[in-house]
Formats: structure tokens, C-alpha cells, sequence
């Protein structure tokens, strides 16, 4: 699933978790760059609720690790000053559904800033947010909103499916002069609270490597029907290209790993050749991700042997019991039921 | 501080605070179910998040004490000890908070957003969001001209949160009848108070926004009621709102599962041993209640939250398809 590790040397293979290799990331550019501080709820004695910041209070000490207030506003609005004043502010807010308290600091503030000085001013701030449900924390701890964001100019927005994914992109975006919105998804978090997805586990160079902002990757490879999932559905769709593979359905899963920029050409690139797409997304249906993916390729004018499909969360509020959740959410045998009933529909 | 409170209210607030404590004692286990050997908050008959608040239950009763059906309570992420306090449908809760059809919004909302319009109260996951809403509600009895109140919850935490300093000027700009009652647990889940917070005492706030502020110490419920009793008489009158900070603690962790490695080594016994319940009946009996009375009070408490527990564990969980319901009025 990790993109091929170049370092020959014969280096034990590590199991990292996305928590630690997002700790790992930002601890080793903090040595690198005493610019680099880090500021949010609960991310110092505790180490991020989400295991973000394990660790760093202790080698970096109260100075560059900052436990807030609960003051959305006042500490995301001075990252942007700190930002702008040379620091590269690395802000967590644990729960990707509390931005609303604070969205102004993000989207006309954050966003805007090299914009409206007309390039005088930057702002390298990352904002690091869990995303996603599935685990019964309701309508105000579940959500994904990659839409919500990847919507906002000014702003790039990631999501890694792995840890070698997680550590690259956090030094990339880091180091990125603009604002990017880092979501991780709990479901793959590697918290010992709550289940993870296996695969999202990875090994990882040790040392500094970037995955780079904006590009999508191409995880598994294959001829029939082009699977796009980012974050979570990545293993979604994962899964469900094992199971279609059964039936002699040949899957390519395509890990988008950026919405903001979108690296349309990866999946334009891998529709062209199965004529086939299903986005799998579990944010909302409507204006998301699957809607500018399905328009993107539409508008390359590339033949489609289906009409294209989105698979995501209907255009409800979470609910908190399991029941109704899990039946609205994305799975694997939706994604796999979707795909046969395609390749019926076109074969025919 | 005895002669504060009448004998009835004295009663009402023990039996109340026994419930709450026993409904949470119902919910730890109930909460473990399917989260061993390797605890997962994903699974069992309660997922996700659990909030419980032993050893608030002063700040809960003493307030609720002076409030009728009618009057609007708004409360946090914390939220059982409140809505127990203010009279929302026990066994409709319990549902809820199990996810069944049963429950008080059909399992929509579950343990954060306890909602029951028969006696106005609702609660949210988002810190201080309920200050707002509870500055309309008390507007709105300021025009129809009842005598209306409104009460929004919080903890010390979220008296940090832009809206908390919003809503206390609008309520003071446009004197409406609501009282804003700050539960100290001396924590914002790993945070401490005095790590985050300029000033010693939130209660000195309130002089920001020309209302009174009340700082009430000991967790006690008898002195939250006279302080409260004063705060909603007032808000009655039309005299504007009031802010009430309680010392309070908590006596679990932030949500269960929580390791609480941020509290000092011996804070929880130490916490434990003034636990403010079997403090509250001491001082009961010492001023001459019978302890008849108090067991008795308190079997009935007990049972009311076993029925509710039995009835929420035996319901039926919606259809999934009912999810769709609800979305637009
Ligand atoms: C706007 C917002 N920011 C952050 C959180 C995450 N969060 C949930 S509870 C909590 C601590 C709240 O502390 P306090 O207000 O003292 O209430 P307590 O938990 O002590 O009852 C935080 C930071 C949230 N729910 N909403
Ligand atoms: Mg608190």
C-alpha cells in the first residue's frame, strides 16, 4: 500500500500507527526547524487526544507545545499571526466537526491571507483534524466534511490512508507555505480505544521523506472498473476489490490522498483505460467529493462504459445508533455490490 | 445553610442525586459490554462517547430545585445529571441513550444530544453551544410575558469559548431571564482549569457584562439552591440574568476509557472521600430527617432507573431505514 521504500539498506521494518507517524513527523521537523511549534486542546500533558503530539511536551517542552483554552477562535486566528510573523504553527482541533466555532479564522482568514496581500503575506499553518464516524459518537463527532473544506480557495486539504502516507504528508505540509487542513481518519488512527483498519499499520523510513501535497496514487492496479476512496474508503474499496477479484473483476483503486489540490489526471488517467467509476466517499452525497470527481472526468470528455456511480453518506445528520448509522454509511460489500451490478450493467 | 432550602426541596434534591449517581452506576457496566477483552468504544449496546458526571449532582438539583416544565434548560456533552434534574423522561433517556425506537428522539441522538421538548431541555456535544439558545429562549418568555427562565449549563472550560462572553453581554444588553451556571470540575478533559483560565474565579466575569456573578464553594446542594433560588427569582422579576460558578468535581474520568493521566496521584480518592451524596445525607440526618425517609426516597429512586434500564434494554431498535426521517420538519 506504501509507495515503495527507496532506502536499500537492509532497515527492519517498522509498524507504525498514522498517530505516531504523524507525532514522528512533526517532533523530527521540529528539531529540524526551531520555527515549527505546535498548539491545540489537550495536545501537550496528554499527547493529543487522537496521539498526535505523544511525546513532544516532553522533548520540546510548554514553550512550542501549548495546551489552549477552549478558544477556537483566538488560538487558530493566532496561528494565522504566528504564521505571518515567520513561525510555521502546526494547530490541532480534535474534532473535524468543531471548525464550525472557528471557521472564520479558517476560510476568510487563514485562506485569504496570501491572496489579499497579494503574496506579501503567507501562511504556513497546518490544521490537523480527525475525521469520520462509525463508532457511535453522533451527528456532532462523526462527520468527514472533506467537502466543506476542499470546497474553500487558499486552503489544501489531505488525508492520509496509511502511515507512511501520514508522516510524508505532515513534513510536506509543514513545510508548504500554505494552509493545509490535515484530516485523519479515526477508523485508522491505530488508538488503543477504538478498532483500526489493519492495513492502515505501515512501515515507514525512520529518516525525512515528503509524500507530496496534491497527488493522488494509483494502490492497486487493474483493468475492469476504477475504485477512488480517500482516507477510509481507500480500504473500502480495498477490500472490495479483493472480493470482486473473486469473480474474475479486475478492480484499480485509486487513493486520492489530496482533495485540495485534486490530482484530477491520476484518476482521468485510470478511467480512461477501465471506462468504469465508482467514487466511494463517506462524507455527504450532495456537492462532494464523488460529485467533483465523477464532473472531472466527465468533463475530459473520456468514454464510460456505465453511468458513473458515487457511494457515500446520504444527506442526513449522523445518528448515533448504530443501526441507522452503519446502514448510511460506505462499506466494502456496498462498494463490491455496486461494481458487479456496473460491470452487468455494461457488459450487457 | 440548612434553613435555606425547605424540607421538600431537601428531599427531592437527595432522592434526585441518588437517581443520577445510580442511573451513571447502570451505565458503567452496561457501557463495558462488548468492549472486553480489548476495549473498543465502537462496540457493545452503548458506542461511542460516555460523559458521566458522579459527582456533579449538586450543581444539577440545587438549580433544577427552583424550575418548572416549562422553563428552558440547555446543558453539555455531560449531560445525565441535568436532564435527571430537570424532569426529562427517564425511561425515554435510558432508550436514547441504548439507541432504540424508544428513545426520546428515536435513537437520533443519543447521550449528547438528550433532547425533551415536554419540559424544555436539550443538550449538545459543541462547547458552549447551548449559551445561545438559552438567551433566546429567555427573550422569548421576555415578549409572550411570562415568568419564564432559562438556564444554560457549562463547564469551566467552556467559559473560555468566544460564545460564552456573547451570550452573557447579549442577555445583559437585552436583560432577558436566564441564568448561566458554570459546573467547575476543575478540568477541560486533561486540562486544568488553572492552565488555561486568566482569571481565579469565572464567577468575576459576570462583572464584565454588568450582571451578578455568584461563586458557590463545597459542592453542596443546599448552597447552590440558595444561590440559585436568588439568580431564577431574580430572572422572574425581570431583572436580568445572573452568573452562578459551582465548585464542583468530577469523579470519573473526562469519558470512560479516559486513563486520567493528568490528575495528580490520590486526586480521585481524595475527590471521593467528600463525595457530596452520602456528605448530603449525613447532613440530612443531622438535621433531623429519618433515615426511614431518606431509604425510602431512595429505593424509589432506584427503582424508577432500574424500570427505565429493563424497558430501554428490552426495546426494539428502530429500522434503519427511520433514519431519513426527520431531516426537514
Ligand atoms: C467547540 C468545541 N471544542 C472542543 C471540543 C472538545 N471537548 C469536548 S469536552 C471538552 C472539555 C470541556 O470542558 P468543560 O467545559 O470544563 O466541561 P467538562 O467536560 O469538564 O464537563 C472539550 C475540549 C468540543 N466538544 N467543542
Ligand atoms: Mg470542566
Amino acid at each position: 500500500m506504501s509507495s515503495p521504500d527507496t532506502t536499500v539498506d537492509a532497515r527492519p521494518a517498522r509498524r507504525l500507527t498514522i498517530a505516531r507517524a504523524i507525532a514522528e513527523a512533526i517532533g523530527q521537523e521540529m528539531e529540524r526547524d526551531p520555527d515549527v511549534l505546535v498548539m491545540g486542546e489537550d495536545i501537550a500533558k496528554l499527547g493529543g487526544v487522537f496521539g498526535t503530539t505523544t511525546g513532544l511536551l516532553d522533548r520540546f517542552g510548554p514553550e512550542r507545545v501549548r495546551d489552549t483554552p477552549i478558544s477556537e477562535t483566538a488560538f487558530i486566528g493566532a496561528a494565522v499571526g504566528l504564521a505571518a510573523s515567520g513561525m510555521r504553527p502546526v494547530v490541532e482541533l480534535m474534532f473535524v466537526d468543531f471548525f464550525g466555532v472557528c471557521m472564520d479564522a479558517i476560510y476568510n482568514l487563514a485562506a485569504k491571507q496570501s491572496y489579499f496581500s497579494g503574496g506579501q503575506v503567507t501562511c504556513p499553518m497546518v490544521l490537523m483534524t480527525s475525521v469520520g464516524g462509525g463508532y457511535g459518537d453522533a451527528g456532532q463527532h462523526s462527520q468527514t466534511l472533506y467537502a466543506t473544506f476542499g470546497h474553500l480557495p487558499g486552503l489544501k486539504v489531505v488525508i492520509p490512508s496509511n502511515a507512511h502516507d501520514a508522516k510524508g504528508l505532515m513534513l510536506a505540509a509543514i513545510r508548504d507555505p500554505n494552509p493545509v487542513v490535515f484530516m485523519y481518519h479515526k477508523a485508522l488512527q491505530g488508538m488503543g480505544w477504538l478498532g483500526t483498519v489493519q492495513r492502515s499499520i505501515t512501515d515507514a523510513p525512520e529518516g525525512d521523506y515528503v509524500v507530496p501535497l496534491g497527488k493522488a496514487k494509483c494502490v492497486r492496479e487493474g483493468e475492469d472498473i476504477t475504485l477512488v476512496g480517500l482516507g477510509l474508503t481507500v480500504h473500502q474499496s480495498l477490500d472490495a476489490a479483493a472480493q470482486l477479484a473473486e469473480d474474475g473483476i479486475s478492480a484499480e483503486v485509486i487513493d486520492l490522498i489530496s482533495i485540495a489540490p485534486l490530482d484530477r489526471e491520476t484518476v482521468r488517467a485510470s478511467v480512461r483505460k477501465t471506462g468504469r467509476l465508482i467514487v466511494v466517499d463517506d462524507d455527504y452525497l450532495s456537492y462532494g467529493v464523488g460529485a467533483e470527481i465523477i464532473a472531472s472526468v466527465c468533463e475530459a470528455g473520456i468514454a464510460l462504459r456505465a453511468p458513473p456511480q458515487r457511494i457515500a453518506f446520504p444527506d442526513i445528520p449522523v445518528p448515533f445508533t448504530p443501526v441507522m448509522e452503519h446502514f448510511l454509511l460506505p462499506s466494502a460489500d456496498k462498494v463490491t455490490i455496486a461494481a458487479r451490478q456496473m460491470m452487468e450493467v455494461s457488459s450487457r | 445553610m440548612s434553613s435555606a432550602s425547605n424540607a421538600s426541596d431537601r428531599l427531592w434534591m437527595y432522592a434526585t442525586m441518588v437517581k443520577s449517581r445510580y442511573f451513571e452506576a447502570l451505565i458503567k457496566p452496561a457501557y463495558f459490554e462488548g468492549k472486553s477483552p480489548v476495549f473498543n468504544m465502537a462496540k457493545g449496546p452503548l458506542p461511542g462517547e460516555m460523559h458521566l458526571s458522579d459527582g456533579q449532582e449538586p450543581c444539577a438539583v440545587g438549580v433544577c430545585a427552583h424550575l418548572r416544565p416549562g422553563d428552558t434548560v440547555t446543558a453539555t456533552h455531560r449531560p445525565h445529571h441535568v436532564a435527571i434534574a430537570k424532569g426529562v423522561d427517564l425511561d425515554a433517556m435510558a432508550a436514547e441513550i441504548f439507541g432504540k425506537a424508544s428513545g426520546l428522539s428515536g435513537g437520533r441522538g443519543g447521550h449528547m444530544h438528550l433532547f425533551d421538548a415536554r419540559v424544555n431541555f436539550a443538550c449538545s456535544g459543541i462547547i458552549a453551544q447551548g449559551l445561545g439558545p438559552a438567551v433566546g429562549a429567555a427573550l422569548a418568555s421576555k415578549l409572550r410575558g411570562d415568568d419564564g427562565v432559562a438556564v444554560a449549563f457549562l463547564g469551566e472550560g467552556a467559559a473560555n469559548q468566544g460564545a460564552f462572553h456573547e451570550a452573557l453581554n447579549l442577555a445583559s444588553v437585552w436583560k432577558v431571564p436566564a441564568v448561566f451556571v458554570i459546573e467547575d470540575n476543575a478540568y477541560g478533559i486533561s486540562v486544568a482549569k488553572r492552565d488555561c483560565t486568566a482569571v481565579e474565579r469565572n464567577a468575576d466575569r459576570a462583572a464584565a457584562y454588568a450582571m451578578p456573578g455568584h461563586f458557590v464553594p463545597g459542592n453542596d446542594a443546599d448552597a447552590v439552591h440558595a444561590v440559585a433560588g436568588e439568580a431564577i427569582a431574580r430572572a422572574r422579576r425581570g431583572e436580568g440574568p445572573t452568573l452562578i460558578e459551582i465548585e464542583t468535581c468530577r469523579l470519573e474520568g473526562h469519558f470512560m476509557g479516559d486513563a486520567e493521566g493528568y490528575r495528580p496521584e490520590g486526586e480521585v480518592e481524595r475527590l471521593k472521600a467528600r463525595d457530596p451524596i452520602p456528605a448530603y445525607r449525613a447532613r440530612l440526618l443531622a438535621d433531623g430527617f429519618e433515615a426511614a425517609d431518606l431509604d425510602r426516597a431512595e429505593a424509589d429512586a432506584r427503582a424508577a432507573v432500574d424500570a427505565a434500564f429493563a424497558a430501554a434494554r428490552a426495546a426494539a431498535y428502530p429500522k434503519p431505514e427511520e433514519a431519513f426521517a426527520h431531516v426537514f420538519a
